[in-house]
């Protein structure tokens, strides 16, 4: 199969060519639904295909217009950025279904489902690139979709937290542009696996060191990590749940990922300084994000600082430079994912069912909507890392790597945390479903709260299955692990001579 | 030179902290122009201020500017144009709804509209 070259750049191209073809039937619902979900299932069943490739052949590289390496753009698809395609695929198609109930016609109407293809192209560009100021434009594409998709409906409030959120964003954009020049003007290059030859050749000086705190700003903000996630808990309460749930599942992982990938790949010369400031902040975050899931009696912002928590967890697994806490941020990464598109879901349509997002205002659904209740019970000892579910593997690696590398503290308040996470999605548990049903549950159709359960269920069996299928996952996650720890494959990948 | 360039990024980046800590939205948004502004003028004195003729192949051309900074800043402008249109008509929209430009009256949740 010599002619598939190009298969890594389908999940990319794909969702694009679907977005475009969306903006030709603006009033057609029906063709907007099938043409995402017809897209989607492709480009899924692509990226299926690019796992089982570079599975068996290695680290998948292009360059575009066959230009030698370090001067085209070349894109890359190891195996992590090649399971985080797939896993950014299988959520926004269940979203997507999720959607055609939930989120209203006039939002139908008005390009939802373009604006979320071209967000995932922008999401699988970021994590399949191997140029920096290519990695730049693919987040300005996620970014700019969006900023559509959070003021779509144009609600008091989403048009209020929309400002806050773009003035945020166009901030770090314009920091990462200042970051790529400072880059550029010190190893004269923009090709990934380039740099990190150049920085290694010149032995990270400090200045390298300042690009690396710099990188970390930048990123940390893109990811929500103490002290740059002020802007979150705002601006994600305010879109309606599906994007609430694509968000969250999606975005923060993105500037997750660019801190995996500069900190394996550029700042490896000097990791006393770095990882040791991204060990601290992740541990900080880990803690801002503990105090604010207490803090509620709202269900979404439960689950948002839920996501500030797991950010902190896989930025302190990968700090710990180790196999066991790379591999561990890697599996926590996707469980995460998987999870919280379950998780934002599920609390979809408890707020469904009940009108309300305030927990003092609900209870006794137990009574009324048992599977809804079982299925967020499992969800929620999936997120808190029950054994048998999908957070155990993860969280036993990341702690596992802390107590190899002496970071005991840090290992204690990761599982401390634990403790809190549970805490606060079990309230949830105990306020919505235990106790005496309230007065009067509003008016609901029960056909769409089945169709709605339909991909939250699917979501919270995946991540069953991504616990108990651990051991067969063991190997692909052994295979990015690798190329994290030794940049040297991801280098000869590149500049292959 | 680059150092002069060096000055003036600084003097650019400096106005739009300052205009961004404001109130109104619109001084907001006028910083966020002067901080692409910087950004891209610091990307082209980064690429270096050397060469004589422009990036374009002519005979006898030997010294000519780094080409490279300059399609990255071409990038960045339609970028940051984009995005400044939209946020400007966000503006609009946002003052329309709230009856404000101040960003100090824009607070609030779910429970506190």
């Amino acid at each position: 199969m010599t002619n598939m070259i190009n298969l890594l750049l389908f999940p990319i191209i794909l969702p694009f060519l679907f977005a475009i073809l969306l903006l030709f039937f603006k009033e057609n619902i029906f063709m907007q639904r099938l043409l995402a979900f017809i897209g989607l299932t492709v480009s899924l069943v692509a990226a299926l295909f690019l796992v089982a490739k570079v599975k068996t052949d290695g680290i998948q590289v292009i360059t575009l217009g066959s230009w030698p390496a370090p001067f085209g753009i070349s894109m890359v698809s190891d195996m992590l950025s090649a399971l985080l395609v797939t896993t950014t695929l299988l959520i926004t198609l269940l979203v997507v279904v999720y959607s055609f109930t939930s989120i209203g016609k006039e939002r139908e109407r008005y390009f939802y489902y373009p604006a979320i293809l071209f967000m995932i192209t922008g999401v699988n560009g970021a994590f399949t690139t191997g140029d920096i100021f290519n990695m730049f434009v693919f987040f300005e594409v996620l970014l700019i979709a969006s900023y559509v998709l959070i003021v779509l409906g144009g609600e008091k409030q989403q048009l209020r937290e929309s400002i806050k959120y773009i003035l945020v964003n166009v901030i770090s954009s314009a920091l990462f542009v200042i970051t790529i020049a400072y880059l550029y003007s010190v190893v004269g290059t923009l090709n990934m696996a380039d740099i990190s030859v150049k920085i290694a050749q010149v032995g990270q000086p400090g200045i390298i060191t300042v690009i690396a705190v710099l990188m970390l700003i930048v990123f940390g903000i893109k990811g929500s990590m103490f002290p740059l996630y002020f802007w979150l808990p705002g601006s994600y309460a305010a879109p309606p749940v599906p994007v609430l749930a694509l968000f969250g599942a999606l975005l923060t992982k993105v500037g997750v990922y660019a801190i995996m990938r500069t900190y394996t790949l550029f700042f490896i010369n000097d990791i006393g300084f770095t990882h040791e400031i991204l060990l601290v902040l992740s541990i900080l975050t880990v803690i801002g994000g503990c105090i604010g899931a207490l803090a509620y009696f709202d269900v979404k912002q439960i689950i948002i600082y839920n996501i500030v928590i797991a950010i902190g967890v896989i930025l302190f697994g990968v700090a710990q430079m180790n196999e066991a806490g790379i591999s561990g941020g890697i599996f926590y990464l996707i469980h995460d994912m998987l999870i919280k598109g379950a998780l934002f879901l599920l609390i979809g349509i408890i707020i469904y069912v009940t009108g309300t997002s305030n927990l003092r205002k609900m209870g006794g659904l137990m009574k009324t909507h048992a599977p809804l209740g079982w299925m967020y019970l499992i969800a929620a000892f999936g997120l808190a890392g029950v054994p048998p579910l999908s957070g155990f593997i993860g969280k036993l690696l990341i702690v596992k790597g802390a107590f190899e590398a002496g970071t005991i503290l840090g290992s204690i308040i990761i599982l401390a945390s634990s403790l809190v996470v549970l805490l606060s999605v079990i309230r949830i548990f105990i306020y919505a479903f235990w106790g005496a049903p309230t007065a009067e549950l509003p008016v609901t159709n029960h056909r769409s709260y089945r169709k709605m359960m339909i991909p939250a269920v699917l979501l919270v069996i995946l991540s069953v299955l991504y616990g108990v299928g651990t051991e067969w996952l063991i190997p692909y996650m052994a295979d990015a692990t690798d190329v994290l720890l030794q940049p040297s494959i991801y280098i000869d990948a590149v500049l292959k001579e | 030179m680059e150092l002069i360039m060096a000055i003036v990024i600084g003097i650019l980046f400096m106005a739009a902290v300052y205009l961004i800590l404001s109130r109104s939205i619109l001084k907001i948004i006028i910083g966020t122009g002067l901080l692409s502004h910087g950004a891209h003028l610091l990307i082209l004195t980064m690429g270096g201020l050397g060469g004589i003729a422009p990036p374009v192949l002519a005979d006898g051309v030997t010294d000519y500017a780094d080409p490279l900074p300059q399609a990255l800043i071409l990038t960045a402008i339609v970028i940051s144009f984009g995005v400044t249109a939209f946020i400007l008509v966000l503006a609009y929209r946002t003052y329309a709804e709230h009856k404000t430009d101040n960003m100090n009256l824009m607070r609030g949740n779910d429970e506190h509209d």
